[in-house]
């Protein structure tokens, strides 16, 4: 397995980047998900093995479909070229039509449901096609307590295990979570989670005030936002663990934007306790809280580099207009990363080369330009723009296997319309997760 | 939708023309303005005039000595006095502070000469309803302590902000038991998080500015909105300007 090539998606944006000298989009040409270097990938139904799995092979093969086709990776065969036979079982699969035209795949992935007592079943293989002696990559079985979601999350977890192994060892991102803010009454904003789907939205907090900028440890154990109350916003700690908030330390001023080191030990967020709006580092009780930025204007929106915990990217107005700088962990080694406009929300990619976030390049008053995404390689300060004309766009975030990138966007630039987008993170395969009224979305460490 | 347009350029035309009145009255300078020079043929010079008080401030019933002095004019009169020698004296006592407005006139032309009497009134509550002279009344709040706004990204005080900061300053000084809550705004455009740091310079921002005038910073109680809480959604610059603003209330 260790043949296939590794992350064609991040290695073909690290192309894109290396190959432009210019900082032009019209030089970018970003189809990296199509070619050779996707793999061609087939999903059979899955066949039920009694009648009373029958109520779930529909939601378990659209799930399987949508994650093998949404994963960036794959060249998934279109269910209409696919043979007309449902192999449940290794036995019962003939290679020889799934690897021929039309259908001409290099994997496959089939196998059946059953309902055993209370519990769904899920027998999950992929097959390599072209190996006629020892076909099987692997074969695993699902279980759960038989029901349509259970269903959807076995779906997920092969289709994890499918990427996993087809990826080079990267987990795939099936199982993850998406955190955002809702809108759900006039002046009240509640935290709410969905799968990286977009299935399965409900709320996480009922507080009835404000709530804005979740985000999630990297365990998935404590959820960090910021709520309006009395005294302006203030970081609030939520525990998924035990369903209630718990004790964060503020000691005045407006404390919010927290992020998450990788450790988990640390929270970087933006305070004014001494007046103006800084960059400080506490322990995830608001303790130990140290001061990292001292410049006069807003700090703001920080995030940590995930694949050291060495560097934080963040807003800061201290030249005027917002724009993206990185620093070391303490507050060493300031480096301005943008040349202008008006940047805000950085988020930095898993393995730590790229950060991405919302940039309006000519902003001003009559100014005709739009708030887009854009991804920065840090080394180079070289950066590509992944929208374009499709209205107000902000809070990019990463996805644990960074190849998606979730973002709000809001078609009229009106902020109570904004809704939660994914593509990929060359750009491609953009599509809406939510209705309006969700803005700030946060993509969980796993 | 234009008509709409236009409502909110006047309602900030207005805006801005109570802040500047408002700038106006409330300064209270006691000094006389110097007369206006005419404009006179050559043929002849038009008249002189000068008018003084004393004293220039008095307490509500006591009474001023006014003195004019004019040459070369045929008619002077006194708005409020009504036509008077040339050369004179009176005692008045206003009820209120008045601009005692002379104008001397001859063939070559009218010469005006003003000066401002202040009347100091006692506290007195202005409605039967409000009996705590030290705490104000909501009507006088929003008199004397107005919004402030900003220019885009913005948040140092404009001269005009400056000038609202000193009328209110005095407004809380006269009345100590009021403690204020600054709301820092933002116009709906750029990012939410950004927003809330930049209303926050913007509080700040008033709070400093009042410390500076003598307002205790324990009355002061700062929160920023950012863009959470607009005050209108049209995407105008009018309706922009009205948003980013520090916005004062009575904090109870």
């Amino acid at each position: 397995m260790q043949s296939w090539p590794t992350l064609p998606l991040v290695a073909s944006l690290f192309l894109l980047l290396s190959a432009s000298t210019l900082r032009a989009q019209d030089t970018f040409h970003l189809e990296t998900s199509s070619g050779a270097s996707s793999i061609r990938l087939a999903a059979a139904n899955f066949k039920s093995a009694a009648p009373t799995a029958d109520a779930y092979t529909h939601t378990f093969d659209a799930v399987l479909f949508s994650d093998l086709n949404s994963a960036g990776i794959f060249d998934v065969v279109s269910k209409s070229l696919l043979p007309q036979t449902t192999p449940g079982t290794p036995a019962e699969i003939n290679l020889a039509q799934w690897s021929q035209a039309p259908t001409s795949a290099a994997m496959v992935a089939f196998g059946n449901l059953s309902v055993q007592g209370p519990n769904l079943v899920a027998n999950g293989f992929l097959d390599d096609s072209k190996n006629t002696q020892y076909p099987q990559v692997f074969a695993k079985q699902y279980l759960g307590t038989a029901s349509d979601d259970t269903a959807r999350q076995l779906a997920h977890q092969f289709a994890d295990d499918i990427i996993f192994r087809l990826s080079g060892g990267t987990p795939g991102i099936a199982e993850s979570k998406i955190f955002y803010s809702k809108h759900t009454s006039p002046g009240v904003k509640e935290i709410w989670m969905m799968d990286y789907d977009g299935a399965n939205q409900h709320a996480v907090t009922h507080l009835g005030e404000d709530s804005i900028s979740p985000r999630v440890s990297p365990d998935n154990s404590l959820l960090a936002f910021s709520a309006l109350g009395r005294d302006g916003f203030q970081i609030k700690m939520f525990s998924l663990l035990l369903g209630r908030l718990v004790r964060f330390n503020s000691v005045g001023g407006t404390n919010l934007s927290p992020a998450w080191s990788p450790s988990g030990q640390q929270l970087a967020f933006s305070s004014s306790r001494t007046g103006d709006p800084e960059i400080w580092v506490s322990d995830p009780q608001g303790a130990v809280a140290h001061r990292i930025t001292n410049y006069k204007g807003p700090d703001v929106s920080p995030a940590w580099n995930p694949k050291t915990g060495a560097q934080i990217a963040w807003i800061s107005g201290r030249t005027g207009l917002p724009q993206l700088y990185i620093m070391d962990s303490d507050g060493s080694g300031v480096t301005r990363m943008t040349d202008g406009g008006y940047a805000t929300s950085p988020s930095w990619s898993p393995n730590g080369q790229f950060i991405t976030f919302a940039w309006d390049r000519h902003y001003g008053p009559g100014a005709p330009g739009g708030q887009d995404i854009y991804v920065m390689e840090v080394a180079t300060k070289r950066w590509i723009q992944l929208t374009h004309d499709i209205g107000r766009c902000d809070f990019p975030t990463w996805s644990p296997d960074g190849r998606h990138i979730a973002f709000a966007n809001s078609p009229d630039g009106i902020d109570s319309h904004n809704r939660i987008m994914t593509m990929l993170a060359d750009g491609t395969q953009k599509r809406a997760l939510t209705e309006s009224g969700a803005d700030m979305p946060n993509w969980s460490w796993k | 939708m234009l008509a709409h347009r236009t409502s909110f350029l006047n309602k900030a035309a207005l805006v801005a023309t109570l802040a500047l009145l408002t700038a106006a009255g409330c300064h209270k300078k006691q000094a006389a303005p110097p007369p206006a020079a005419a404009t006179a043929p050559a043929t002849i010079a038009p008249p002189t005039a000068s008018i003084t008080a004393d004293p220039m401030a008095i307490d509500l019933g006591q009474s001023v000595v006014l003195n004019w002095r004019t040459s070369n004019a045929t008619s002077v009169s006194i708005d409020g006095i009504g036509e008077v020698p040339v050369n004179g004296t009176q005692t008045v006592s206003p009820s209120s502070s008045t601009n005692f407005h002379l104008v001397a006139k001859n063939d070559g032309g009218t010469t005006e000469a003003n000066v401002r009497v202040t009347v100091r009134v006692p506290e007195v509550p202005a409605a039967p309803a409000d009996n705590n002279g030290a705490a104000g009344s909501d009507a006088q709040f929003q008199a004397n302590v107005q919004d402030i706004f900003f220019a885009y990204d913005s948040y140092d005080l404009s001269p005009q902000a400056a000038t609202s900061i000193t009328s209110a300053a005095a407004y809380l000084n006269a009345h100590p038991a009021i403690k204020i809550l600054i709301g820092g705004y933002c116009d709906d455009r750029g990012s939410a998080e950004y927003n809330i740091t930049l209303g926050e310079n913007r509080a700040n921002a008033a709070k400093t500015a009042l410390v500076a005038a003598g307002v205790a910073g324990d009355r002061i109680r700062v929160v920023s909105y950012g863009k959470e809480k607009q005050f209108c959604t049209e995407q105008t610059e009018s309706c922009w300007q009205q948003n980013r603003r520090d916005q004062f209330s009575i904090d109870r």
